[in-house]
């Protein structure tokens, strides 16, 4: 068993998958586009609904895909199919010859400056999910000097059909919760607003952070999309939503606003799926074989998908996903891929 | 003054910034399950007497939220305390105290 994997995308979904597959004795080539191994885990602070580091769980990832091969500022230049297995060109210069390829290339945060009602980049006390953890992470920010009324804006490029976004990012109503409660923390004497249409906390654990977020440090929930947001003379910004629930038009003033920019798909991914011709739906994501039996298998024999690539996911919903990846690479690697004669039947009979 | 046949009608915008924090942390003092309201709407539906006048606790702990305490205090007068409202709550609210503590609180009489 020493099949070369190609796994393109050294995010959790990446390293997960490299580790297990490492495990089972297949020789893993891992690519990464960035410097740094991590993907967004790595620019986090603390993950929901447990407020776990994020240091620590990418530590464990890292540790237990030692010893795969890694190239990192690495990207695919070109991809050929030949019989079976691809070959693939590197941009450092390698080419890879690789039975199976697995594209764990993730997503990008939706740029909240497409979102211009809201005023990220014009505006100076408007921030997003990702500046919020920055923050976190490094102590310093030179939008947050001590905020008084700070709000989060759910479904930031997400929910949103004019931004080209219909659907759910999944993640950023737990991660509102979750920063929420952190800036609390941080700020005990502020006030605290989450502007949302619906919170879906569907989650383990993720209801008792929503009660948390109330009931320990009086986070107000406020059923309503944020409409509008202006900047006062004194830089402080008035924001207006309806108070659904009231069924009335709200304003009020804020020191600090944080927009949830949701999960889209990735720039980077989008060109390894051009150069494999690989199906992408409406949704920007790359199709599977089948949603529910075959979530991992791509329509193409041979290249596999794990992690947000196919849509939004929690960090464990990534991670179980990269298992199940490696499984089915197994699986693929042991029961189709070594006969060559029957090599095309079988695609057809069990891809 | 000139009767035009017209008036104005007061904004019935909701407007956080003239929330009285002190006073709702007075509330939340006593009753800190106020909090915890996530507006469903149970106590609404089974409210005896919003039935026959506009009653509603959710409406009320929203309008204190929103900086309109008046509202709520009027709200409540035709409570009855029959306690239904504290039977279907799902997050166990004991909502006659609170109706009281909310009456006690922000009464101006």
């Amino acid at each position: 068993m020493k099949n070369n994997i190609l796994i393109i995308g050294g995010g959790p979904a990446g390293l997960e998958a490299s580790a297990q597959l490492q495990r089972m004795g297949y020789n893993v080539i891992l690519i990464e586009k960035a410097p740094k191994l991590g993907g967004h885990l790595a620019k986090w602070d603390r993950l929901f609904p447990d407020s776990v580091p994020a240091d620590e769980v990418l530590g464990g990832l890292l540790r237990s895909a030692e010893g795969v091969k890694c190239f990192t500022d690495t990207d695919v230049r070109a991809i050929n199919r030949l019989d079976k297995s691809y070959n693939v060109r590197l941009t450092n210069g390698i080419t890879v010859l690789s039975d199976a390829v697995l594209v764990a290339s993730g997503f990008d945060l939706f740029d909240a400056v497409k979102k211009e009602e809201y005023g990220y980049g014009i505006y100076d006390q408007v921030m997003t999910n990702a500046d919020l953890e920055a923050y976190f992470k490094t102590g310093s920010d030179k939008r947050i000097e001590n905020p008084g009324r700070i709000g989060f804006a759910h479904c930031v490029g997400s929910r949103d059909e004019k931004s080209g976004c219909r659907s759910c990012s999944k993640v950023c109503c737990a991660t509102a919760v979750k920063q929420a409660i952190e800036i609390k923390q941080a700020f005990p004497k502020a006030e605290v607003y989450c502007f949302y249409m619906d919170l879906r906390l569907f989650g383990r654990h993720y209801e008792d952070i929503y009660l948390k977020a109330q009931k320990e440090y009086g986070v107000r929930f406020i059923r309503g999309r944020l409409a509008e947001v202006s900047e006062n003379y004194d830089g402080t910004l008035q924001v207006k939503a309806e108070d659904t629930v009231a069924g009335k038009p709200l304003k009020v003033t804020l020191d600090l606003l944080v927009l949830m920019s949701g999960m889209r798909p990735s720039a980077s991914g989008k060109a390894i799926g051009d150069l494999l011709e690989m199906t992408v739906e409406e949704d920007g994501y790359f199709a599977v074989r089948s949603g529910i039996a075959a979530g991992q298998r791509s329509p193409i024999p041979g290249i596999f998908l794990a992690g947000a690539a196919t849509g939004p996911k929690t960090l464990p919903e990534t991670l179980a996903d990269a298992r199940a990846a490696a499984m089915e690479i197994d699986r693929y690697l042991t029961e189709i891929f070594p006969d060559a004669k029957n090599y095309k039947q079988l695609v057809r009979e069990r891809w | 003054m000139v009767d035009f046949g017209f008036g104005l009608v007061p904004s019935s915008r909701i407007n956080l910034d003239l929330f009285d924090k002190d006073k709702y942390e007075e509330l939340a003092a006593v009753e800190p399950d106020v909090r915890i309201c996530m507006a469903c709407g149970s106590c609404t539906a089974v409210c005896t007497a919003g039935k026959f006048s506009t009653t509603s606790l959710r409406e009320a702990i929203e309008d204190i939220k929103n900086a309109q305490p008046a509202k709520a205090v009027e709200m409540l007068q035709a409570c009855q305390l029959c306690g239904k409202c504290s039977m279907v709550c799902p997050r166990g609210i004991n909502t006659r105290h609170l109706i009281l503590s909310i009456t006690k609180t922000y009464s101006t009489k």
